[in-house]
């Protein structure tokens, strides 16, 4: 049942600014926010119009149970971060370390099972038979040079959990904003070209959402300016998006799955606190890797793995472990354990994917604003930035007595974001990624070719999305027809995803789990990722074309569902969704291959407001 | 009880259960690896006592209830954003460790004095309210001694349910072995019950309860005194988790039966 359905009274409350969602973005809006609210006698330096005498009246609604259950192992120059905290003392964040050394890594693939073109096969055999003159190590080439583009050499490790834990803890004790987790935002409020404020999620009602008799329908905020800071597929974003324009439809080509895991490295490690690892070339040509140290011998590491790689059964676990257990990382890992693990879906198209940034009552920030830098693989302190950048504004205009319109908004933040380091970067950055759509080698050029002409040169973009290939096209050659038929059959019988059988077939070996490092996916969920589910609240993630599920080959929902929260239904139809079991990644909404029916920019996941998740703070 | 109850819920703040931890020595004692990196909640026991508090003061008009809690103090705030949001109460904070490694006899005493300065608290409609255990490393005895200090000889351990009678007394069911409950009845305040997990569910976030809540909880931690708690004269012998063996495997709708069945198997094994 949704909010449009159900009469009932709902309670209201009236604040200056909402925020959604707490992320690097929002950090960065309210810490420069409230830096500036007070004057040194303690009289509001801003006042509030909906509480006269008081400062701004300033909340923020997080969908997790705690500020810190972030998703990122960030490497960062963080120079809108220390622009905010001049005289930064990376001792006070727990986990954060300085860039000491950085390696670029072409991983050789050991296995054989690889799915790689000739041109790199050739490249293996050769840099082998050259080994003894190459900086190889391994089955690894450490390549010479790494481009500006990509370095970090003033730069910061963080784990954005504990980043989180450690900005939020100063927001909450200047007593001058409020943070308030575990409350998921539905929806925003909308009247004519106007956003009002925004609508909590309801409580008290089944997972298909029919209230119970504790039901509390969800309390309508109503703010002059509502912040949306809701990441790639929150659904306040996507709202908006859908009513005042957003990204174009290309945006489903531009997306990576982001799992990582957060390790103690064995005591025989000899990596230097500091060092960055970045990798490439296996599991898959597609999949890139990061290994970061932090001080103490912990370890943040993972793979993204991103939409263009055209695997009907691409899957993130499965392959971080075999990334992990690659001959040059497994010198450093074995022996180690695993501390956290978590996944998060990553918005890549960077400026191609920028909605509309501001309108009469909401301005945008954050990766949902598109300020994601795929060249630079950087992204929280970009979104810091946005987040800062807005705040001067409001700053400005609610020092002036404006109000928060899209005129107002136009001339302040938007000015100010479009003048910024930012937007220079962005516009460099935004067609870097082209030439992966049109393959392995082409996406490198690409790379390199708009990194080193600042943009002026770059592949052009492919018209059209790809068409996922099936089953049988994909491991043609590797798996007959009838054995793909037979593990089809079986596996869905089980309510079980393909990936792990068709990986075995294909010739990945099994991972020899050490119950330390190398776990299930579900003890990853369990002893990693502590995943939680409160009753209460409907489910978030709808099927909403059972024929379209019905009839899809490839069910990639399931195969990609970092948690393994959705599986199979043996009985066909809709899959099954547990949600104890999810991340809230949001892969399933954009990795879904069914287009819907009246809309074919659309697919036919949704995914809405919902609590819970991971229960780590240190990813 | 038309004059209501003074309800005093004693509730500390632990790790996240889910979170992993490691006992490890520290300049200052023992402590967790990273204990501060990890997560606070409030302590689960204390929080039922909490619900519960809630609920009694809702059902008996002129209650207040009070949540006294020794924590270090930027971690109750972060703890309070969720809390607050559950139910109405005032925060007396005292600002002071809340790692578990600490005398039993010295955080009631602190828990004491903290009691002892509320403004208005009147003896006569005092019930306290705290955990029958605790998720932290205490010995679990803190709340018997405080009411000890406090001379109140009523105590209930292990409490489940808690109901007014018309003539004002109290019916208390308490937790004994065989899955039962030895029923008891006092007269009424003071009284000391230490809550098992009680009835109730937990309360849906209500966000204007949260924002009417912090209107006195930043003052009250502004203002939090800081008590002096450790662990002088004790000897820990030695520290360490349970051990754990783990094994997961994902089944749907097994029966309960076949369930405990396996379950026994493989703690036989």
């Amino acid at each position: 049942m949704t909010n449009e359905t159900l009469s009932v009274d709902r309670q209201e409350i009236a604040v200056d600014i909402a925020c959604v969602g707490f992320g690097p973005a929002t950090a960065g809006f309210l810490t420069t926010l409230s830096q500036t609210l007070m004057n040194s006698d303690g009289s509001p330096a801003i006042e509030s119009r909906v509480m006269p005498g008081a400062p701004l009246q300033v909340v923020c609604y997080e969908r997790a149970d705690d500020v810190g259950f972030a998703v990122s192992g960030v490497v960062t120059r963080a120079r809108a971060i220390r622009t905010t905290f001049p005289a930064l003392n990376l001792q006070d964040i727990p986990l954060a370390t300085a860039v000491s050394r950085e390696e670029l890594v072409y991983l050789l693939d050991p296995i054989g099972a690889s799915r790689r073109p000739w041109y790199m096969r050739f490249a293996d055999k050769t840099i082998r038979a050259l080994r003894r003159i190459l900086p190889y190590e391994k089955e690894a080439l450490r390549l010479p040079y790494i481009p500006p583009f990509l370095r970090k050499d003033d730069g910061l490790l963080l784990s954005l959990g504990q980043f989180h834990q450690w900005v939020a803890s100063q927001l909450l004790a200047s007593g001058l904003v409020q943070i308030w987790p575990g409350t998921p935002v539905a929806e925003p409020l909308i009247e004519g070209d106007s956003v009002k404020g925004v609508r909590l999620a309801d409580q008290g009602v089944t997972k298909d959402g029919t209230p119970t008799e504790s039901f509390m329908p969800g309390m309508d905020i109503l703010a002059d300016l509502v912040v949306v800071g809701d990441g790639p597929v929150g659904p306040v974003g996507r709202k908006l998006e859908e009513k005042f324009g957003g990204s174009k439809p290309s945006h489903l080509n531009e997306w990576a799955v982001g799992m990582k895991m957060v390790v103690d490295l064995p005591e025989n490690c000899t990596l230097p606190e500091g060092t960055v690892i970045h990798t490439f070339g296996f599991p898959e040509p597609e999949i890139f890797g990061f290994l970061y140290v932090y001080r103490d011998r912990v370890a943040s590491l993972g793979i993204f793995v991103p939409s263009w790689f055209q695997n009907p059964v691409r899957s993130a676990y499965r392959y971080l472990q075999h990334w992990m257990l690659h001959p040059y990382l497994w010198q450093h890992l074995e022996g180690g354990t695993l501390r956290s693990w978590g996944a998060k879906s990553l918005k890549e198209s960077g400026k191609l994917g920028e909605p509309e940034l501001i309108g009469n009552g909401f301005a945008r920030i954050g990766e949902g604003s598109g300020s994601t830098n795929v060249l630079t693989g950087s992204g929280v302190d970009e979104a810091w930035l946005t987040g800062a950048l807005l705040a001067q504004a409001v700053i400005q205009l609610a020092k002036n007595g404006q109000t928060f319109s899209k005129e107002n908004l136009e001339k302040t933040y938007l000015k100010l974001r479009r003048g910024s380091w930012l937007e220079t970067e962005a516009t460099i950055a935004q067609h870097a990624r082209n030439g992966f759509h049109w393959g392995f080698f082409s996406g490198l050029l690409g790379m390199s070719l708009a990194g080193f002409t600042h943009g002026m040169l770059h592949f052009p973009r492919r018209k059209k999305n790809h068409r996922m290939p099936s089953l049988e096209e994909f491991f043609k050659n590797r798996i007959a027809p009838e054995e793909i038929a037979q593990i089809r059959k079986e596996c869905y019988a089980k309510g079980k995803s393909l990936h792990d059988a068709l990986m075995t077939k294909a010739g990945w070996p099994e991972i020899p789990f050490d119950n330390k490092l190398l776990v299930s996916h579900q003890d990853a969920l369990l002893l990693g990722g502590k995943v939680q589910a409160p009753d209460s609240y409907a489910d978030h993630v709808l099927f909403l074309y059972p024929e379209l599920c019905d009839a899809c080959g490839v069910k990639l929902c399931a195969e990609m569902c970092s948690g393994q929260a959705i599986t199979p239904n043996p009985n066909g139809g809709r899959p099954n969704f547990d949600r104890e079991k999810c991340v809230h990644c949001g892969a399933c909404l954009w990795n879904c291959t069914q287009a819907q029916p009246t809309d074919p920019d659309k697919t036919a996941v949704e995914f809405r407001a919902g609590a819970g998740g991971l229960h780590s703070a240190e990813n | 009880m038309s004059e209501g109850y003074h309800i005093v819920v004693c509730a500390g703040i632990v790790p996240d259960p889910l979170q992993t931890l490691q006992p490890v020595q520290t300049p200052t004692g023992w402590g967790l690896k990273n204990e501060m990196m990890l997560p606070a909640v409030l302590d689960p026991w204390a929080a039922h006592a909490l619900y519960e508090a809630a609920h009694l003061a809702k059902k008996t008009p002129g209650s207040k209830v009070y949540l006294v809690s020794l924590a270090p103090k930027a971690k109750l705030q972060q703890v309070m954003m969720t809390v607050a949001q559950k139910a109405a109460f005032e925060l007396v904070p005292v600002d002071g460790p809340a790692s578990g490694f600490t005398e039993a006899f010295e955080v009631a005493s602190a828990l004491y004095e903290a009691i002892m300065g509320i403004a208005g608290l009147d003896r006569n409609k005092l019930l306290l309210f705290g955990g029958w255990e605790s998720a932290s490393r205490g010995a679990g005895s803190t709340l018997q001694i405080l009411g000890e200090m406090l001379q109140i000889h009523d105590q209930f351990q292990g409490v489940d349910e808690c109901t007014v009678n018309p003539d004002g007394s109290l019916q208390i069911l308490e937790r004994v072995e065989g899955g039962n409950h030895q029923v008891s009845v006092c007269k009424g305040p003071p009284v000391v019950l230490g809550w098992a997990t009680g009835n109730l569910p937990e309360p849906p976030n209500n966000p204007q309860i949260g924002m009417s809540n912090m209107r006195t909880i930043m003052p009250a931690l502004q203002k939090a005194k800081t008590a002096k708690i450790g662990a002088d004269g004790v000897f820990f012998g030695s520290v360490e988790l349970p051990k754990q063996l783990r094994q997961t495997r994902v089944v749907k709708d097994a029966q309960v039966d076949e369930i405990a069945r396996e379950i026994l198997e493989w703690i036989r094994k």
